[in-house]
């Protein structure tokens, strides 16, 4: 309870600008094959700015991020109690409609995934499962959500071509376009970089940047510099408890808990 | 004392030489089978042989060939590989995607389909040859028919289910949260592992049309073209059968040529679906 305290002071002193933020963590515990990967987490996640995860490896940042989004329900053994709140609808009640939370929050995996089809037909595939049948509809998604995320110009002409064809960062940003095209309000960011080339990785930040003026984004990162170039916020989790939350400046450079100033300068990892 | 660098040296040498080895043994044993049914089996081929069906005394050297066998073996592989495709899709797909990884219904359904791949065809062709007694049903191609489909049904299940594993949890994952159902994860999923698909649909096909055991009680056996479903059909591994068991030489050689016919079946499935699979790989990573 001690951190939840904290963090209710660092929303209260540092995110005082939250209207009525997209999710709110409320008391949620996470156990896999019975052991806790997460420890009472409260949590308000600020509008239309870059919130990104940090920690060691394996103390459930990536967990973390995939409660928002419910995909933590296929994980073998899994037992979740306290709710997550996407606009004030909670995702963990027992009506909750899991399909429409996803659409919702558009997911940019650790490694490009292209679907096996062509570039068009990537980018037309949500757009298309959620009922929308006019060619030239989407056509226009198609061209829109591509410039969205500047590969317009390099695909145009091979739109019928097999995504696979594409380079890893350009598979990167096409499916970053296949997400955009559902129209989610939350982008979720699982190491999204990390098998990209520092060309790449770069477009990708910017594009994050750019969207958050749209868009709520939750990343999880490993790389503490990309997490200060590119978030406003960093919620540090340390053996599944947040430890602190608070915007980047404040946590990178003047960490108030002993163990974020060591993960910080290194001595953990 | 030999250095350590040296024995690793003669270990790779040893696991080499006993890979080309097996390599050797199995091409051999391949061609000398191949060969064996081209040198007794091709003198006796004609247009005769696979054109016609039996006529009166065919079993004792005279005249007529084995289209009866060709039909009736083709009627039964294509229709119980075709149904257990139909169903085994489905079964393969709800372990992977619906079921919960690593759950009990999980891991008893393919515990089950492991028993059932290993279940040898007569003990198939025993149980629906006494359900068929029961029923009041003769032997017929669909009694066959249905016998080989249960027989291949774990065959594509299992070969399917394996395919689908390969697929990294991060794709249903990007699927998932683009808001589809699971049915249409399922599509996607399909999908990527089309060109693997035929071959499952290859190896219940080769299953089907080679086996002896499950048609010998239920599908029965006829001189005439099958027509109908519910009459006795022949088959080709029967016709191979009967023919091999005749004294006269005349006979055993076709018997070798209706081999033949069998492994050049089985040639054309093997190069369409290599051929099909390799148009599927486009969009593959």
């Amino acid at each position: 309870m001690h951190t939840s305290s904290r963090i209710q002071a660092a929303e209260t002193q540092d995110l005082g600008n939250i209207s009525i933020p997209h999710i709110q963590i409320k008391d949620l515990n996470v156990a896999i094959e019975g052991k806790r990967i997460l420890k009472d987490i409260n949590l308000s996640i600020p509008n239309n700015s870059v919130t990104s995860i940090i920690g060691p490896s394996g103390c459930g940042k990536t967990t973390l991020l995939k409660t928002l989004n419910r995909l933590v329900d296929d994980t073998k053994g899994v037992e979740i109690t306290g709710s997550v709140l996407v606009n004030g609808e909670d995702l963990y009640a027992k009506d909750a409609e899991v399909t429409h939370i996803r659409k919702k929050m558009g997911l940019l995996s650790q490694r490009p995934f292209p679907l096996p089809m062509s570039i068009f037909d990537n980018v037309a595939y949500g757009p298309r499962i959620h009922g929308e049948k006019n060619k030239q509809v989407l056509t226009q998604i198609v061209e829109t959500q591509l410039r969205n995320v500047g590969l317009w110009d390099e695909v145009k002409d091979r739109l019928d071509a097999s995504a696979t064809r594409l380079s890893i960062g350009q598979q990167q940003r096409l499916c970053l376009a296949r997400g955009l095209a559902v129209k989610p309000e939350i982008i979720l960011g699982d190491e999204s970089t990390s098998a990209l080339d520092p060309v790449s990785t770069q477009t990708i930040e910017n594009l994050l940047i750019e969207l958050k003026q749209d868009y709520t984004i939750v990343l999880v990162t490993h790389i503490l510099r990309q997490a200060r170039r590119v978030s406003d916020y960093i919620i540090f989790v340390y053996n599944g408890e947040i430890i602190e939350f608070g915007k980047t400046d404040d946590v990178l450079l003047n960490p108030k808990h002993e163990i974020t100033q060591q993960y910080v300068k290194g001595f953990i990892s | 004392m030999i250095s350590n660098v040296k024995k690793r040296l003669l270990k790779e040498k040893i696991a080499k030489v006993a890979m080309q080895l097996s390599g050797i043994t199995i091409t051999g044993s391949l061609f000398f089978i191949i060969g064996t049914i081209l040198y007794k089996g091709l003198p006796y081929l004609s247009w005769e042989m696979i054109s016609q069906a039996p006529k009166g005394g065919f079993y004792i050297g005279k005249e007529g060939g084995i289209l009866n066998a060709i039909l009736g073996s083709l009627y039964l592989a294509t229709s119980s590989t075709l149904l257990a495709t139909l169903i085994g899709i489905p079964i393969s797909i709800f372990l992977n995607v619906y079921v919960k990884s690593g759950s009990f219904l999980e891991r008893s359904c393919k515990l089950l389909f492991d028993v059932l791949f290993g279940i040898p065809s007569i003990v198939y062709g025993a149980i629906a040859f006494s359900i068929m007694v029961w029923v009041g049903i003769r032997a017929s191609l669909l009694g066959g028919i249905i016998t080989i489909t249960l027989l291949t049904i774990p065959i594509v299940v299992r070969t399917i289910d394996e395919l689908l594993r390969t697929i990294p949890i991060d794709l249903k994952h990007v699927t998932l949260s683009l808001g589809t159902t699971r049915w249409e994860t399922a599509k996607i999923c399909l999908k990527y592992i089309k060109p693997g698909i035929f071959t499952a649909i290859l190896l219940a096909f080769g299953r089907a049309i080679g086996d002896v055991a499950g048609v010998l009680l239920t599908t029965g056996f006829s001189d005439n073209l099958p027509k109908y479903v519910d009459e006795p059909a022949a088959t080709l591994p029967l016709a191979i059968f009967f023919q091999l068991s005749s004294p006269i030489p005349e006979v055993q050689g076709r018997a070798y040529a209706s081999a033949l016919v069998l492994t050049f079946i089985i040639l054309i499935i093997v190069i369409c679906t290599h051929l099909l699979a390799s148009k599927q790989q486009k969009h593959k990573t």
